[in-house]
C-alpha cells in the first residue's frame, strides 16, 4: 500500500460484512485522501458496492472501524455519513419521480426549516448547478428527467448538503458518450473546489480516465492499491481477476448450416416509447453462435425480447426456420422451439416462491409424461427435476427447496437446465453469467457452445468481450439500437471493439457490414 | 333560497364527520399504509364518546376519550402492518370487524341499569351549534356559520392539513414515504416512524369524526350508528386525490346526499336515495379508472405510489 | 443489544401450523379477560357457546346455515387471492348472485316448471357474481385499476341496488310492511338437509375437493400458481396470463354468486334485507386464515361460524350482546396476523459491540 504521510480524510479499517450465504467485505482497508480520485475498481460481486454502502450508512460492518478526519466515528445510518460530509450517488437513483427536483433535492434535510423556503433553495441550486455545470431545471419532476439529468439531480443533492467526499457507482453505465464526458467534467470540477470522490467500477477505461488512484476488490478481499498513473488496464486486469484471463473452450471447427433466425429491418420501442431498435437485421445459423456486444441499454434486451414475442416489433420481420414469426405470441415462439435464458433471474427466468421442481416443470408441464389430458402427475415432475438437477449440478438441498432460497448461480442453472432441455434450435442467452462466480460462469459458456456443437443456433448476449471472443463465432456489435457491425471472432481488435461500442464507426469498416461464412 | 340555506347546512353538519376521517385516513395512506378499518374506528369513537359524555356530561372528555380509543386501534393496526408485515387489508378488516362488534357491545353493555344496561335512547352532552352574528346572516353561505364549534375546527384543519402535506418539511417528508420508502429511507427519513405515527394521527382524526356522529349529528348512540360511512371515507380519499383540499367536496357530494334523503323520506319513498347513494361509489370507479389511465394525470394526482406493500430495510 | 428480523432460509412448517393455533389459545385468554371486565364469567360463556353452536340439533343446524356461505364465498375469494387479486367485493357478488336468483325465482316460475326452475336460478346466480366481479378483473387486467378499490365499491352499489329492488318494484304487495319481495314458489326452495340448512352444504364441500384436485393436479393449477407467483414471468413462459386471471375472477364471483344464491332460494326463499351479515368480509378473513387452501377453508368456515351462532345463542341464554361472537372473530385475528411474520422470519439477536475482531492480513 502506498505508504503518504498526509493523514487520510477517510480510513476504514478490518471491514467485514456477510449476507446470508456470502461473505460481501472480508477484512477491507481502505483510505482517501483529499482532493483526490479514487477508483475502486473488481468484478461483480467483489463487494465494491457493500463497502461503499457501508462507508455511507446503508448498511452497518460486522466487524472494523472507520475514521474520518482523523476521528473514530460510528456511522449508525445515512444522516451520521451526511453530517460527516459522505454522500453517495447509487446506480439506481434514490429520486422519487413523483416530487420535483427541488423537492429531492432537500429531501430528509432537517435545516431547510419547517416550511422551507422555497425560493431561496432554487437560488443556491442555481448556484451549484453554475459552478459544477449540473444544468437541470429545479421545477421539473422527476420523472420527466432523462437517465443524465436524473444523475445530476443526484450530485446536486449532495453538493446542496455540503458532501465533502462523493461516492458515485458505475456511474457511466447508465450515460452516453457525451454525457460521460460532462461528467468527467464535473468531477474535475469537484476536485478543483477541494472535494474528493471514490468511483466504483468494472470498467478498465473509467478507471483511466477519472481517478488518481485505484484500489482493486477481488471476492470480498483488497488485492492493491496503485497510483493510476503507474500501472495499466492489462495490470488492472490480472489483479481483478487473479489468474490470465485467457481460458480456452474446446470447439468444432466453424461449420453453419441453415438459417435458424432471420432478423430483418426490426424496429422497436423501449419501455419508455423511445426507439430503442433500429432497423435491427442479424442472422444466426445452425451450429453458430452470434454473440451481441456493447454496453447494456443499448437496446439487447429489447433485442431478445421482439425474438420472444415479449415486445412488439413495429415493423420488420422475424423469421424462425423459415417460419414467419414476427409478433408472435411467447407461447408460439416456444412451441417452435426457441428458448430463451432471460435478463432478469430473479422475477422472470425463474419464480423464487416455487420450488426448484416446478421451475423445472414449468416448460415440460405441457406435455407427456408430466401432464395428460390436462391432468398434472406431480411424480413425474419430482423424477424430472431429479434428473435435472443431478445432470445440471444444481446446488439444492431438495427438489421443493423454494428457489428464491438458492445461490444466484444454482438458479442460473435451473433456469438453464429448463431452457436448454425445451431448446429445439435456437437458444436465446441475455448476459448469461453477469453476476456469478467463476464456477458457475464457465458451466454457463460451456452450456452454451454444447448447443453449438449439437447443431442448434446461439444468441449471445454479453457486456464481457473477452467473453464473446471465447465462446461466439460471429460477434455483433450494437450501439444505440443499431447494429455497428458485424465480424467473426477474433478479427478485430480491442480498439476496433471499442470504438465501435460507443458509436464510432472506424474507417477500415465499411457501414453495414455483413459477416461472410467460414473465417 | 331558505330550502338550498336549510339543507347546505344540514349538509355540512352531515360533511363534518366524514371530512374529519376522510383527511385522518388521507395522512394514513400518504404515509403508505391502507387501512380500512375505519368503520370500526368510527363507531368505537362514536360510542365511546357518547358513554363518556352522558355519565360525565364533560364533551371535551369524551372528544379526548375518543381520540385516544382510535389511537390504540390504530396502534393495533400499525403493530401489525408496519412492524409485523402482516396483510394490510386483513389487517384494516379485522380492526372493522372487532371494532364493530365490540362497539355493539359495549352499547349493549355500558348504559345505566335503568336503561338495561344499553346506551340507546339515551340523551348525553351535545354539541350545539354557535351562531356567529353577522356571518350567519349571509343568504346561503351563512349555513356555513351556523355550525358547532367542532365543525369550525374542521375549517381550519382543512386548510392546516393542507398546508402541512405541500408546504412543510415533515409534509414533504411524509408524501416521500408514501411515494417511495426505499428512497425515503436512503435520505435518513424514519420510515417506520413515520408509518406508525400517520396512522395514530389518522386513527385518532377518524374516531373523532365518528364522535362527531353521537355527540352532535344524530346525536346519541344507536347500532350501526355509522350506517357504512367507514367505506365512504375510502371513497372520499380517492375522490379527494389524497388532498387535504379536496375533501371538501367530496364530503359535501355525501353529505348533501343525506340531507336531501331526509327530505325525500318526507315523500314516502325511498327510491331514487339509493341510485343516488350509488352514485358517488361509481364516481370513485370512474375516477380511478381516469386517473390510472391517464399516467400523467396519475402522477400528478394519483395515490402515494407504495400504497399497501411492506417495507423493510437490508431486504436483498 | 438489538434484536432484528432475519428472514428465514426456510419457510417454516412448524410456524404456520403453530400459529393458529396459539393464535385461537390467544383470542381466547383475551375474550376471556374482556368477558370478565364486564362481569361475566369467561368459562360459563365459552361453555354457552360451544353448546349453543354445537350442542343442540337446532344450534348445530344454524351452525351449517351460517357455514355454507362463509364456505362458498371463502373459496370464491382464496381463488382470487391465489392470483394476488384482491377481491374485496365478496359481499356485493354474493348479493347479485341472491337479486338474480330471486329474479328467475319471481319472473320464470311461469315459464320453467318443475325443478328446472331452481336450477335456473342458482345458475343465474353464479354467472351475476361471474358478471360483477368481472367488472373490475377487466378494469385490471387492460386498465390496470387497482381491484381492492373497485371491488370494494362495487359492494355498495349492489347492496344499495338490491335495496332498491325489494323495497320499491319487487316490494310484497302482501307483506305486512315488512321490506321485501313476495316469496318464491316451493319448486325453486333450495332442499334443506337439517334444520335450516340446505344441499349448498353438500355442493360447497364437493367445490371445495373439486378445487383442490384443480389447483394442485391440473395444467391449469399450476399455470394459476405460476400467475400468483410472478405475471412476468408466466408471459416470458408463454402462459396466457390476461386471460387466466379473467378466468379466475370469474369463477371467484361465480362462488360468491352461488352463495348468494343459495341464500335466497334456501334460508329466506325471498330477497329481502340481512341477506348478507358481512359474509364476504368474513369469506376474506377465512381465506387469510386457511392459507388459500380449499380444503382448510369448510373447516376455518364451521368455526366462524360456530362463533357467530354461539354469540346469538349466548345473547338469548346469558343476556350478553350478540356482538360477543364478533369481537371473538376479531381477537382471533390479531395474533394470527402478528404471528404470520413468524413463518418467512425469525427473530435474531445482535450482541452489543463487536470491535475489530477479523485478522489483519497483508498490507
Amino acid at each position: 500500500m502506498k505508504q503518504n504521510s498526509r493523514q487520510p480524510l477517510v480510513s476504514m479499517t478490518g471491514i467485514c460484512k456477510s449476507f446470508p450465504g456470502v461473505v460481501a467485505n472480508d477484512c477491507v482497508d481502505l483510505e482517501l485522501y483529499s482532493g483526490e480520485v479514487l477508483a475502486l475498481l473488481g468484478e461483480n460481486g467483489a463487494g465494491k458496492s457493500t463497502l461503499m454502502n457501508i462507508l455511507c450508512g446503508l448498511y452497518r460492518p460486522d466487524a472494523g472501524e472507520i475514521s474520518v478526519r482523523g476521528q473514530r466515528v460510528h456511522i449508525g445510518g445515512p444522516r451520521d455519513a451526511q453530517e460527516l460530509g459522505i454522500g453517495m450517488v447509487h446506480q439506481n437513483f434514490k429520486l422519487v419521480d413523483t416530487m420535483t427536483v427541488l423537492e429531492n433535492i432537500i429531501l430528509g434535510m432537517k435545516n431547510v426549516g419547517f416550511v422551507p423556503d422555497m425560493k431561496k433553495i432554487r437560488e443556491k441550486v442555481l448556484e451549484l448547478s453554475e459552478t459544477y455545470s449540473l444544468k437541470v431545471d429545479p421545477d421539473a419532476s422527476v420523472w420527466q428527467l432523462s437517465v443524465g439529468e436524473q444523475q445530476r439531480v443526484e450530485i446536486l443533492k449532495l453538493l446542496f448538503r455540503n458532501a465533502e467526499i462523493l461516492i458515485l457507482d458505475e456511474p457511466t453505465a447508465v450515460l452516453t458518450p457525451q454525457e460521460s464526458n460532462e461528467l468527467n467534467k464535473v468531477v474535475h470540477r469537484m476536485r478543483s473546489e477541494g472535494k474528493s470522490a471514490i468511483f466504483i467500477t468494472h470498467k478498465m477505461e473509467e478507471v483511466m480516465t477519472f481517478s488518481d488512484r485505484v484500489m482493486v476488490l477481488r471476492k470480498g478481499k483488497v488485492v492493491a492499491g496503485v497510483n493510476t498513473a503507474s500501472t495499466s488496464p492489462k495490470e488492472l486486469a490480472r489483479l481483478m481477476v487473479g489468474r490470465e484471463v485467457l481460458f480456452e473452450i474446446e470447439k468444432k471447427p466453424f461449420a453453419p448450416g441453415k438459417p435458424i433466425l432471420e432478423m430483418q429491418n426490426v424496429c422497436a420501442l423501449d419501455d419508455r416509447g423511445l426507439p430503442a431498435l433500429k432497423d435491427v437485421s442479424i442472422q444466426i445459423r445452425e451450429g453458430e453462435i452470434l454473440g451481441i456486444a456493447g454496453v447494456a441499454g443499448n437496446g439487447q434486451r429489447e433485442l431478445a425480447e421482439v425474438i420472444t414475442g415479449l415486445r412488439k416489433a413495429t415493423s420488420g420481420s422475424v423469421k424462425i426456420s423459415g417460419k414467419d414469426l414476427t409478433n408472435a405470441k411467447p407461447i408460439q415462439v416456444i412451441n417452435a422451439g426457441v428458448s430463451h435464458i432471460p435478463q432478469d433471474r430473479s422475477q422472470v427466468g425463474a419464480v423464487g416462491d416455487l420450488s426448484v421442481a416446478s421451475n423445472l416443470a414449468m416448460k415440460e408441464y405441457r406435455k407427456k409424461p408430466l401432464s395428460v389430458a390436462g391432468f398434472l402427475f406431480p411424480k413425474q415432475i419430482t423424477l424430472l427435476a431429479k434428473r435435472l438437477i443431478e445432470s445440471f449440478n444444481i446446488a439444492t438441498p431438495s427438489p421443493e427447496t423454494r428457489v428464491k432460497f438458492l445461490s444466484g448461480g444454482n438458479v442460473q442453472k435451473t433456469i438453464l437446465a429448463r431452457e436448454i432441455t425445451a431448446c429445439k434450435n435456437l437458444l436465446i442467452a441475455v448476459y448469461p453469467s453477469r453476476g456469478l462466480d467463476v464456477g458457475a460462469t464457465e458451466s454457463v459458456r460451456r452450456q452454451l457452445v454444447a448447443q453449438r456443437e449439437e447443431g442448434r443456433g446461439v444468441l449471445f448476449i454479453s457486456e464481457d468481450i473477452d467473453e464473446l471472443e471465447q465462446v461466439a463465432d460471429t460477434i455483433a456489435v450494437m450501439c444505440d439500437g443499431t447494429i455497428m457491425a458485424v465480424l467473426p471472432a477474433g478479427t478485430a481488435d480491442e480498439e476496433t471493439l471499442g470504438l465501435l461500442m460507443a458509436g464510432v464507426r472506424p474507417s477500415n469498416l465499411e457501414s453495414g457490414a455483413t459477416h461472410e461464412s467460414g473465417v | 333560497m331558505d330550502l338550498i340555506t336549510s339543507i347546505l347546512t344540514i349538509t355540512v353538519r352531515a360533511g363534518t364527520s366524514l371530512v374529519l376521517a376522510t383527511i385522518g385516513e388521507i395522512l394514513t395512506e400518504r404515509s403508505g399504509i391502507l387501512n380500512l378499518g375505519i368503520e370500526g374506528m368510527m363507531l368505537m369513537g362514536a360510542v365511546t364518546s357518547f358513554a363518556v359524555s352522558y355519565y360525565t356530561h364533560n364533551l371535551v372528555l369524551a372528544l379526548l376519550v375518543a381520540a385516544g380509543v382510535g389511537m390504540v386501534l390504530a396502534l393495533i393496526h400499525a403493530f401489525l402492518c408496519v412492524t409485523m408485515r402482516a396483510n394490510q387489508v386483513v389487517s384494516g378488516l379485522s380492526i372493522t370487524l372487532f371494532g364493530t362488534g365490540f362497539a355493539s357491545f359495549l352499547g349493549q353493555r355500558l348504559g345505566p341499569e335503568s336503561n338495561n344496561f344499553r346506551l340507546v335512547g339515551l340523551k348525553g352532552a351535545k354539541f350545539t351549534p354557535v351562531i356567529i352574528p353577522g356571518l350567519s346572516d349571509i343568504p346561503i353561505l351563512g349555513a356555513l356559520f351556523q355550525q358547532d364549534i367542532i365543525t369550525y375546527t374542521v375549517y381550519v384543519l382543512i386548510f392546516v392539513s393542507w398546508f402541512f402535506l405541500f408546504k412543510t418539511r415533515p409534509g414533504l417528508w411524509l408524501r416521500s414515504v408514501g411515494e417511495d420508502p426505499k428512497t425515503a429511507d436512503a435520505m435518513g427519513i424514519d420510515v417506520i416512524k413515520t408509518k406508525y405515527r400517520y396512522t395514530l394521527i389518522g386513527g385518532m382524526l377518524i374516531a373523532l369524526g365518528g364522535a362527531h356522529l353521537s355527540l352532535s349529528y344524530t346525536p346519541g348512540w344507536a347500532e350501526n350508528l355509522t350506517g357504512g360511512r367507514g367505506w365512504i371515507v375510502v371513497a372520499l380519499v380517492i375522490f379527494s386525490m389524497w388532498n387535504p383540499a379536496r375533501s371538501i367536496w367530496g364530503a359535501l357530494l355525501f353529505g348533501g346526499i343525506n340531507a336531501i334523503q331526509f327530505r325525500l323520506q318526507a315523500g314516502g319513498t325511498n327510491i331514487p336515495a339509493s341510485f343516488l347513494n350509488m352514485a358517488p361509489y361509481i364516481g370513485t370507479i370512474v375516477f380511478l379508472v381516469v386517473i390510472t389511465w391517464w399516467e400523467e394525470l396519475s402522477k400528478k394526482v394519483g395515490g402515494p405510489a407504495s400504497l399497501s406493500s411492506s417495507y423493510m430495510r437490508e431486504d436483498k | 443489544m438489538k434484536v432484528v428480523f432475519e428472514k428465514r432460509k426456510n419457510v417454516s412448517t412448524t410456524a404456520q401450523v403453530l400459529v393458529p393455533a396459539i393464535s385461537f389459545v390467544v383470542s381466547l385468554v383475551l375474550s376471556g379477560i374482556m368477558l370478565s371486565i364486564f362481569g361475566t364469567n369467561p368459562f360459563q360463556t365459552f361453555a354457552a357457546m360451544f353448546k349453543g353452536a354445537f350442542g343442540s340439533i337446532n344450534g348445530f343446524s344454524e351452525t351449517l346455515v351460517k357455514t355454507i356461505p362463509l364456505l362458498l364465498t371463502g373459496l370464491g375469494v382464496s381463488l382470487a387471492f391465489r392470483l394476488k387479486f384482491w377481491n374485496i367485493g365478496a359481499e356485493g357478488q354474493l348479493t347479485l348472485g341472491g337479486v338474480a336468483a330471486a329474479a328467475v325465482a319471481l319472473f320464470m316460475k311461469d315459464f320453467v316448471l318443475g325443478p328446472s326452475l331452481l336450477i335456473l336460478a342458482i345458475l343465474a346466480g353464479c354467472i351475476a357474481g361471474a358478471l360483477w366481479a368481472g367488472i373490475p378483473g377487466l378494469l385490471k387486467t387492460r386498465l390496470n385499476v387497482d381491484e381492492t378499490l373497485t371491488t370494494l365499491m362495487l359492494n355498495y352499489v349492489a347492496i344499495l341496488f338490491s335495496e332498491y329492488l325489494y323495497y320499491g318494484p319487487w316490494r310484497d304487495p302482501h307483506g305486512y310492511g315488512f321490506p321485501g319481495s313476495a316469496p318464491f314458489v316451493e319448486n325453486a326452495w333450495l332442499p334443506r338437509i337439517l334444520g335450516r340448512a340446505h344441499v349448498g352444504l353438500y355442493i360447497g364441500l364437493a367445490l371445495a375437493i373439486i378445487l383442490w384436485i384443480i389447483l394442485r393436479r391440473t395444467r391449469w393449477g399450476f399455470e394459476i400458481s405460476v400467475i400468483g407467483a410472478s405475471p412476468k414471468a408466466a408471459h416470458y413462459l408463454g402462459m396466457p396470463v390476461e386471460r387466466n386471471i379473467m378466468l379466475t375472477v370469474l369463477l371467484s364471483g361465480a362462488l360468491c354468486g352461488l352463495a348468494g344464491a343459495g341464500e335466497v332460494t334456501g334460508i329466506s326463499h325471498r330477497l329481502q334485507q340481512g341477506l348478507s351479515i358481512g359474509y364476504g368480509y368474513t369469506a376474506i378473513i377465512i381465506a387469510w386464515m386457511s392459507q388459500l387452501n380449499p380444503l382448510a377453508i369448510p373447516f376455518v368456515s364451521l368455526v366462524m361460524a360456530g362463533i357467530l351462532v354461539g354469540g346469538d345463542q349466548v345473547q338469548l341464554m346469558m343476556g350478553l350482546p350478540s356482538a360477543v361472537g364478533s369481537v371473538m372473530q376479531g381477537l382471533i385475528l390479531f395474533p394470527m396476523l402478528a404471528g404470520s411474520l413468524f413463518s418467512e422470519y425469525r427473530l435474531k439477536w445482535i450482541p452489543a459491540d463487536k470491535g475489530p475482531s477479523c485478522a489483519k492480513g497483508e498490507a
